[in-house]
């Protein structure tokens, strides 16, 4: 209730709704942000639910969508909802594997009003790219991404980097060069989800970092105008945290295959918070009433180091989950940043990883997402 | 390396971005993939007459009118430059 004289803080306004359209998966790849248990959860929403999703997030505002997953392509109703999305007036982001095109989805998607296709890349060549994804990919997303264009596409390649092909960046760079990328997205893996539990294994050392930064640096210069290159700053070597999300309930919603709503895909980890589900409860009363989208919003929750911190309006006490994962509250100030009491629990971690042990790598599947849930 | 802007030059929005109006924000946008530029008012109606159809000096002379007749050729000739380095436009038909 507001009272003459008095107006209640400008509620945030809703940009980004990133749709999860599903967990299944081809790709099994080991740094997958999906959640461990993801086998766990049942019940994919109905096309109609996400037509209504999309209605309603359009009408608040939002104006970038993206098709995510596990792979968006395992849905066959994907041509109909790009269709409404795009007449409704969203900028579509197709965020793919690659694996389940074929060029008369692509033709058939272009048709529909599809904007952009980001095709991932687990490396630049394809004895590892297949091993990371746990099939053969690599032939196909080449052949793939040759089609993107072809159809006029804006495309963007995504390369996670992790320690295992970091020092494979120039081969990425020539190889997304080579299949006319329009950008380049240098995606340092971020550690939630199955990167989260196979992290040990994953952290590149500082020294493999500086190389890869450098030469991502030197292309951006020599590419410019042509290519554009996106570096993702990994923020385990950071002092200071990332501005996730640009804050709690700041811009963007994710909704997860089953119609959780979430203000980040990680966020469902999180104890003691109700995540609201759309098939309950509309996009509006979701993003601006629930307690869940209001319970990390603005700054009231902050503890010191963050509350009185002249950076706090920058990066909002970084991520919250990150928080949680590593000092088990949400609430505390994300352990990146040096001001943080728990900042050893981040060096111990680079520690833990600079010993390189060869313990291997467990890849998301079903299989070993039950046997996570388990243990839970 | 800048663009220089001849007065009959031809600009388009690039088939990378597109330019709406966002009634949410009351403003129009330029949309590329994952992302979003607001554009004051001024750009706005300055990019929704790249057309590719208009030359830039006939923009220049639209908008002086709309505005009040108000000298803003070089405002609107630095804008187009910016726009360029960005990306967001290209030019047809310069002599």
């Amino acid at each position: 209730m507001s009272t003459a004289g008095f107006e209640s803080p400008a509620r945030p306004k809703l940009l980004w709704l990133l749709a999860e359209l599903t967990y299944a998966c081809p790709l099994q790849c080991p740094y997958c942000s999906n959640p461990v248990d993801y086998a766990r959860t049942k019940g994919e929403l109905s096309t109609e639910d996400w037509l209504a999703v999309l209605r309603q997030a359009r009408a608040l505002g939002a104006t970038q969508l993206g098709f995510s997953g596990g792979e968006p392509l395992v849905r066959r109703d994907l041509e109909i909802l790009i269709r409404e999305a795009r007449s409704l007036g969203f900028y579509t982001n197709l965020i793919t594997s690659g694996l389940g095109m074929d060029e008369s989805r692509l033709k058939a998607f272009r048709e529909a009003g599809l904007d952009h296709i980001q095709i991932s890349f687990q490396a630049s060549r394809k004895d590892l790219n297949d091993y990371l994804a746990g099939t053969e990919a690599f032939t196909h997303k080449v052949e793939m991404a040759r089609a993107v264009k072809k159809h006029g596409y804006p495309m963007v390649l995504c390369f996670v980097t992790h320690r295992d092909n970091i020092d494979q960046i120039e081969a990425m760079l020539r190889l997304a060069n080579d299949l006319n990328a329009d950008y380049v997205e240098l995606a340092t893996t971020q550690y939630y989800g199955w990167a989260f539990h196979n992290r040990d294994r994953l952290l590149p050392s500082r020294e493999q970092l500086e190389r890869a930064e450098a030469i991502a640096h030197a292309y951006q210069e020599s590419m410019k105008g042509r290519m554009k290159i996106f570096y993702v700053v990994p923020d385990y070597y950071e002092n200071r945290p990332k501005a996730c999300m640009n804050g709690w309930g700041a811009v963007f919603l994710c909704i997860a295959p089953d119609g959780t709503a979430l203000p980040c895909h990680a966020a469902r980890q999180l104890p003691g918070l109700e995540f609201p589900n759309v098939r309950d409860h509309g996009i509006e009363w979701i993003w601006n009433e629930s307690s869940a989208f209001n319970c990390y919003r603005g700054f009231e929750w902050m503890r010191e180091p963050c509350r009185s911190c002249p950076e706090r309006f920058k990066d909002f006490g970084g991520c919250r989950c990150q928080a949680y994962m590593l000092t088990g509250d949400a609430a505390n100030a994300d352990p990146v940043c040096d001001l943080s009491p728990h900042h050893d629990r981040v060096l111990a971690a680079i520690g833990r990883a600079a010993h390189r042990d060869e313990k291997p790598v467990v890849f998301r599947n079903t299989k070993n997402s039950r046997l996570l849930g388990l243990a839970k | 390396m800048s663009a220089h802007f001849a007065d009959d030059c031809i600009p388009q929005i690039a088939p990378l971005f597109r330019l709406q109006w966002e009634e949410a924000q009351q403003a129009y946008v330029i949309l590329y993939p994952e992302g979003m530029v607001k554009l004051n008012k001024t750009a706005g109606e300055i990019l929704t007459r790249c057309d590719g159809k208009t030359r830039l000096s006939a923009i220049i002379d639209d908008l002086e009118r709309q505005f009040s007749g108000a000298k803003i050729g070089d405002e609107i000739r630095h804008f187009m430059e910016t726009a360029h380095e960005h990306g967001w436009v290209r030019i047809t038909g310069a002599a």
